[in-house]
């Protein structure tokens, strides 16, 4: 196969500009969910390290990078050390598919805004958000602790019934769509975006994909009332904070596509479409910081009984009446 | 390129699978396991088969595998490190269906091997769906109804009895 | 509708919050910022002088009875006319907890505390404050007490003299 030198220097360019951009947010949005949580708790946040606070994710960095890396006696050595890789790869690997703005015609080419435009696009966000489940699940097994291991246990419970509902209530996109690929989802949603036909779907959605990024009120994996820190109980230093920061990629890789199943993606009014992606973008992060502000934690029990006895036959409700619609409209 | 790619993993499966198989532990088992899936599905890929390299992905690594483990943790079975190695009358099945398979394979290749995959286009999403519903409608209706009674025998089971 | 009622339940929630980022921090902004403590803050602990400015302190050790971590050791000593005083008197700051159980447990309110709470150090032996550190001159939150005025054995007045005491009974004498 023969590969035109622009493309792949395009193709490049794109994947740093991903990469860069998501790091910086995800770094930003500790930041932001501090403060936020702050003013919700009328408090200033973090205000120290320079104009506004805006150093601290940098001070976090260092200090996490000059932390004593720690390996718990007993702890299954590599697993531990893999397991925060494998908690931060797939968030980061969601990103590949998601486009982010309008094709571009740069030198003659034209540029998807997007890393890769498969023609499975949302099925790899299905795999991908299943293989997360890994990270959470070994990291706290391997760390040879009752409080990781409790938390990896109801990590691996959650998140493999939530998966459930979240990949149900995609299939009505996929149906309206009629197709996996998220570019053509995108331009499905020209005339009018999928919330409109699909207001149930998008909260099964929303509740599923907050209990994937282990948010409150679903973060019982790592309910730091009863668990401590949960899964992650024993990493220490920049192990940490590949956990930590793969849970702000995840929030924002499932706030884009949450934008892009159903607000849209980068359609919108007045705005240039990449801004418009990243609003809605921050809408969603924003949202799941406000949620967390407000809520408490959800009981064990209480989790599995919504996910199971409720999300997931409403989701397959919802994909047979969208069925039945799509049939009857012909 | 393609075939470099191709060659290194199946290098990746067969290696995973084999450890999977002799390694003792059965969390490190799952891993490997899961590895080799992993790869195995991005060989379907480089076969354009890109849908069924996302349901190996979806459903073994990321559902089936992960029950296995969630078994295994809440058993707590995956501590010890000291199951025994499977004896030779548990390793006879096993050699004597590996033969079959070997064999098989040998007589395919001994009739002149069989047409190189990856020629066509990718199966697209509606090919697959056409193929899967109008040509094997039946067999699909009857797994279903197998799940089905999966379902209503787990929830049998898992009715608590009594007051 | 159980339904409604829970997401009115959930949706007042989130009013409620989101009301709640415009409100102005209650924060203090400590270093730059200081609130004066009241009056009556119990921190940094003084050892108190009579109007007279002798020491209150008669070493007792009922305040070092009375803390609960064991903060406080002296040595008692008697002067020349039977006036008892701390030999040496020491506080570890490091480790008191400011209850105020010592300045309550104390009959001459001698020991009392003050409102200066910062007294961060960087070395922690110089946490430990000797009488010399503690003692202040002056008499605290009671401007007129003096213990010996009350009860006593003739340090500052002859025995019998003082307000509300009665003068001493001769145990030797046989009339009631
Ligand atoms: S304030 Fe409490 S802890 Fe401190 S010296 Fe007095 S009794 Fe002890
Ligand atoms: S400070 Fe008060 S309680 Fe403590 S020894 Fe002196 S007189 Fe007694």
């Amino acid at each position: 196969m023969i590969y035109d030198p622009l493309d792949i220097a395009l193709m490049l360019a794109k994947i740093a500009l991903v990469f860069f951009v998501i790091l910086t947010l995800a770094a930003y949005l500790v930041f932001a969910e501090r403060k936020v949580l702050a003013w919700i708790q009328d408090r200033k946040g973090p205000n120290r390290v320079g104009p506004f606070g805006l150093l601290q994710p940098l001070a976090d960095l260092i200090k996490l990078l000059t932390k004593e890396d720690f390996r718990p006696i007993g702890a299954d050595k590599w697993l531990f050390y893999l397991a925060p890789a494998m908690a931060a790869i797939p968030a980061i690997m969601i990103f590949a598919v998601i486009p982010f703005g309008a094709p571009l015609r740069l030198f003659g080419h034209t540029v998807q805004l997007q890393v890769a435009d498969l023609h499975v696009g949302l099925l790899l966000f299905v795999a991908l958000s299943s293989l997360a489940v890994y990270g959470v699940a070994l990291g706290g097994w391997a760390s040879n602790s009752k409080y990781a291991l409790l938390g990896s246990i109801r990590g691996l419970a959650q998140l493999l019934s939530y998966e459930l509902s979240m990949g149900l209530s995609l299939v009505p996109v996929v149906m309206l769509a009629r197709s996996f690929r998220l570019s053509d989802i995108v331009a499905a949603q020209a005339g009018c975006w999928f919330i409109v036909y699909q207001p149930l779907a998008f909260m099964i959605f929303l509740i599923s994909i907050a209990a994937e990024c282990k948010r409150i009120p679903f973060d019982l994996p790592e309910a730091e009332g009863e668990l401590v820190a949960g899964f992650h109980t024993e990493y220490s230093g920049m192990r940490f904070g590949l956990f930590f920061v793969g849970e702000y990629l995840n929030i924002i890789a499932l706030g884009g596509l949450a934008a892009t199943f159903f607000l849209g993606g980068w359609h919108g009014p007045l705005l240039p479409p990449v801004v418009c992606f990243s609003v809605k973008v921050l809408a969603f992060a924003f949202l799941f910081i406000w949620i967390r502000g407000t809520l408490p934690r959800l009981r064990y029990d209480q989790l599995m009984h919504f996910g199971w006895k409720i999300l997931t036959p409403l989701a397959l409700l919802n994909i047979l009446v969208t069925a039945w619609w799509l049939v009857l409209r012909g | 390129m393609e075939a470099y790619l191709f060659y290194l993993l199946a290098a990746v499966t067969v290696i995973g699978t084999v450890l999977a198989i002799t390694e003792k532990h059965p969390v490190h088992a799952i891993v490997y396991l899961v590895s080799s899936f992993f790869s195995l599905a991005a060989i379907f890929f480089l076969l354009a088969a890109p849908l069924i390299a996302m349901f190996e992905v979806i459903i073994y690594a990321g559902a089936v595998m992960v029950l296995f483990m969630f078994v295994i943790m809440m058993l707590d079975v995956g501590r010890s490190g000291d199951g025994l190695r499977p004896g030779l009358r548990q390793w006879l099945p096993a050699m004597l269906l590996a033969g079959v398979i070997l064999a098989l394979l040998g007589m395919m290749l001994a009739h002149g091997g069989w047409p190189a995959p990856g020629a066509g286009a990718a199966a697209t999403l509606r090919d697959f769906s056409l193929t899967l519903f109008r040509q094997h409608g039946v067999a699909i209706e009857i797994i279903s109804l197998q799940l089905l009674f999966a379902v209503v025998g787990a929830l049998y089971f898992g009715k608590r009895r009594g007051p | 509708m159980k339904i409604v009622s829970d997401m009115t339940a959930l949706l007042t929630g989130m009013w409620i919050t989101w009301q709640h980022i415009f409100r102005r921090p209650v924060t203090i902004q400590y270093p730059e910022e200081k609130r004066t403590p009241y009056p009556r803050y119990r921190a940094r602990i003084v050892l108190t002088r009579d109007p007279d400015g002798g020491e209150r302190c008669v070493a007792c050790q009922l305040c070092s009875a009375a803390c609960p971590v064991d903060c406080i050791s002296m040595q008692s000593a008697e002067a020349a006319d039977g006036r008892r005083y701390a030999a040496w008197f020491r506080i570890n700051f490091s480790r008191c907890i400011f209850c105020g159980l010592c300045a309550e447990a104390c009959p001459t309110l001698a020991i009392q505390m003050t409102p200066d709470f910062e007294i961060c150090k960087r070395d922690i032996m110089e946490l430990l404050y000797e009488k010399e550190d503690l003692l202040i001159d002056g008499c605290g939150k009671s401007h007129d007490y003096n213990f010996y005025r009350h009860a006593g054995i003739g340090v500052t007045q002859p025995r019998g003299a003082g307000p509300k005491e009665k003068p001493p009974v001769d145990v030797r004498g046989l009339l009631p």
